[in-house]
């Protein structure tokens, strides 16, 4: 009506936050692909031989993989070979260290908010900052190391946990897995790695921020997290990237390993740029996660509050292969402007009275488009499995889509499966109920999203949720008069 | 305080309030009847700043301010408080968390630092013995749930702790039982001061034995046909809206 029409008029987008871009020397690959740039990339890295030839693996397999597109969203081609597949920057070669780690790299993750120095730090969260290939710095090791845990960057791990990475490295999304994670496991740079042992729970959450700096870079990293048996870890995951006017390309891949009794909760905070508000720019984001709940009463949860992003297509899911063992999927995904989002879950029940729970909310504003796209799978031994799903769309003025794709595959007749959906448009009559007790309306959306997010949001870590909070509030700023 | 001078507002081009003209002072309580459709609501509404009605003519002075050229949120910051007719439910937003944004952005507006979390709590604690309302229902998703009751309750509630200087009651006592009637009037009587006023918008009489108006107009057809004191109200309990729709209609063929 007209309160929605004027709502619509007045769209203008609040400035990217984290925009900025800092010039530094970086060591870079020649831009392309090919077996050259594998090699270049697998020297660079000091890595063995069989990590070169699992690369080299993927690479030949890529190859002969076409690019999806069955997801709903559409963007023109990428230029694979356009694009630079290693950027670093010069000085974070040796820094074995925090203190050798360079200021002006500090600085950066200073001014995203992010402080690498410990003592700073407010106690219980362990950092590794990725910045375009590499990783810059990870806080807390010598804390973590003393419970056994292994927080550290891939690199470091192909080096000194090479049969641990060995072991689990393409163990849940294989090299041939999809198209990005194909591509990902040719040119993929960096990440994070962690090693829960066995009886330990984490007392800190561990947590990588990743941070796009360099232009026409692609950000390829992987994180692999092993929790032992009867372990427990709870990690974060948050990124952000400057404005450009071109588009970029993050194609990560997130492995989980949960033994028997092991519980791995895994909360992202996704900020990358987004693009404009005409559309220019922005992050591609492609990204393969998964989690194997490979023991017996074994628990893997995710939490996303995706907001950035031009172009999205993310399923984290559980393959729940023990007896017992619970997946979870809590998602709000947010988007404005000319923003796309294709992201879901697919729980795969395979072991007996295996349990799970997809909890998505999705948000649309702008000329946005925001797809739920779900699979629950139960298998034939997966007796008693029991699923539920709700699927909420939060839809802001009548220029934005909202569109929801459940699957569900059932092969064994014990199992309980539950679907429910809504879809909901903003009220006109919410806003001005808020705006005649004097709240102002852009507060007045904020209250009403968090509000409709709020149990997605409550799963997150309490510093977390506070920032994904106001980042709601900030992606949906100027999307309403 | 209020002053509205021939007042005309529509709604999707349907000419709803055609000349009303009222004025309201300090410490007054008026109530405003009417058959359904004669646009008592539509008048709150106005007054509210609701975006659907346009005002096609006359003015609406608030405090000395035109009050039809400020933001919806402008004018409950300026003390202009409407207890909704069917208050909104907002899913996953408690009342107190609600009031909190609300209090402190009216604070804000008015030049006073916002209130902590202790000291808010206090406020409430303090306003809720009012209207006999439970914390429970506070820390409840707005409105989500609430009885019909327990909604117009909490509407008064939002009331006393956003200290108005005109409160519109909207058909406040629809939907309410006896005792909720009683409690609600009594949160409004107690709220009631000579810097503040009151106006009602009512269908029945029963409202005006609890809240006793200094002043009762009849609204039909969009505009003010009648006025008097709170013996037009008994009147009109005896004898219905007829005989005035009859006076009105025959003068207007005549």
């Amino acid at each position: 009506m007209s309160k929605d029409n004027s709502i619509l008029e007045e769209l203008t987008s609040k400035e990217y936050e984290h925009g900025w871009s800092v010039n530094f020397e970086a060591d870079e690959a020649p831009i392309g692909l090919n077996e050259d740039i594998i090699r270049w990339i697998s020297t660079k890295k000091e890595e063995p031989q069989w990590l070169l030839e699992w690369r080299l693996k993927a690479f030949r397999t890529w190859l002969t993989m076409t690019e999806p597109e069955w997801a709903n969203v559409t963007y023109p081609k990428i230029d694979l070979q356009a694009l630079r597949y290693y950027s670093a920057p010069k000085q974070v070669k040796k820094a074995k260290n925090l203190d050798e780690v360079d200021p002006e790299l500090i600085a950066i993750y200073e001014r995203l908010g992010i402080s690498l120095n410990e003592q700073k730090r407010l106690q219980g969260i362990a950092v590794d900052a990725v910045l375009d290939s590499v990783s810059v710095a990870t806080t807390f090791r010598g804390t973590l190391s003393k419970l056994g845990i292994i927080f550290c960057s891939f690199s470091e791990a192909v080096k000194e946990h090479p049969e641990l990475v060995k072991k689990y490295l393409g163990s849940v999304v294989p090299m041939t897995d999809n198209y990005y994670a194909a591509l990902n496991s040719a040119v993929f740079s960096d990440g994070s790695f962690c090693y829960i042992p066995k009886g330990v729970r984490c007392p800190m959450e561990l947590s990588t921020y990743f941070r796009i700096n360099a232009a026409n870079t692609g950000q390829f990293e992987r994180t692999l997290i092993v929790a032992d048996e009867e372990s427990y870890v709870s990690y974060l995951e948050g990124c952000t990237a400057p404005s450009r006017d071109e588009n970029q390309l993050h194609a990560a891949v997130v492995e989980i390993h949960a033994a028997s009794h092991a519980e791995v909760k895994y909360s992202t905070v996704q900020n990358w740029f987004p693009g404009d508000k005409d559309g220019k720019g922005g992050i591609y984001n492609f990204v393969t996660k998964r989690g194997i709940c490979a023991g017996d009463y074994s628990k893997i949860s995710w939490t996303q509050v995706e907001t950035g992003s031009a172009v999205t297509w993310k399923y984290p899911s559980c393959i729940l292969k023990g007896d017992h063992s619970i997946g979870e999927f809590y998602s709000v995904a947010v988007t404005n402007n000319y923003q796309q989002a294709d992201t879901g879950t697919k729980m795969i029940h395979i072991g007996k009275n295996t349990k799970s729970r997809i909890v998505s909310k999705g948000i649309s504003a702008g000329k946005s488009q925001n797809s739920y796209r779900g699979q629950v799978q139960v298998m034939k031994r997966a007796d008693n499995a029991r699923n539920f799903s709700q699927c909420d769309s939060l839809l802001m003025g009548d220029r934005c889509g909202a569109h929801t794709f459940p699957y569900i595959d059932i092969n064994n007749s014990s199992a309980k499966v539950e679907h429910e959906a809504t879809t909901s448009k903003i009220g006109e009559d919410q806003i001005f109920y808020c705006n005649q007790r004097g709240i102002a309306t852009e507060d007045a959306v904020a209250l009403i999203v968090n509000g409709y997010a709020k149990e997605v949001l409550n799963q997150l870590p309490m510093e977390f949720a506070v920032e994904a909070q106001k980042l709601l509030a900030l992606t949906l700023e100027g999307s309403v008069g | 305080m209020l002053s509205i001078k021939n007042l005309h507002a529509s709604i999707e081009g349907n000419e709803i309030l055609r000349g009303i003209n009222l004025e309201v002072k300090a410490g007054e309580v008026h109530a405003i009847m009417g058959p359904n459709g004669s646009g008592k609501s539509t008048l709150a509404s106005v007054l509210a700043g609701r975006e659907e009605y346009e005002v096609t003519e006359g003015e609406v002075t608030f405090k000395g301010k035109d009050l039809l050229d400020l933001a919806p949120e402008d004018r409950a910051r300026e003390g202009v408080f409407l207890a909704f007719q069917y208050p909104v439910e907002i899913p996953g937003v408690s009342s107190t968390n609600f009031l909190r944004t609300a209090v402190n952005q009216v604070r804000e507006y008015r030049g006073l630092e916002s209130l902590d979390a202790v000291k808010f709590l206090t406020l409430m604690k303090e306003k809720m013995k009012l209207v006999e309302i439970d914390q429970k229902l506070l820390s409840r998703s707005l409105n989500e749930g609430f009885s019909g009751g327990e909604k117009k309750r909490n509407e008064i509630f939002q009331m006393a702790m956003l200290e108005p200087t005109l409160s519109i009651l909207d058909e406040t006592d629809s939907g309410l039982d006896i005792d909720a009637l009683r409690i609600v009037s009594n949160g409004v009587n107690q709220l009631k001061s000579g810097k503040n006023a009151t106006i009602v918008v009512t269908h029945y009489q029963r409202l005006l034995d609890y809240i006793v108006p200094d002043f009762v107009h009849v609204l039909y057809k969009g505009r003010i046909v009648k006025s008097g004191t709170k013996e037009l109200a008994l009147e009109l309990e005896e004898k219905g809206y007829d005989w005035i729709k009859d006076e009105i209609d025959s003068a207007a063929t005549v």
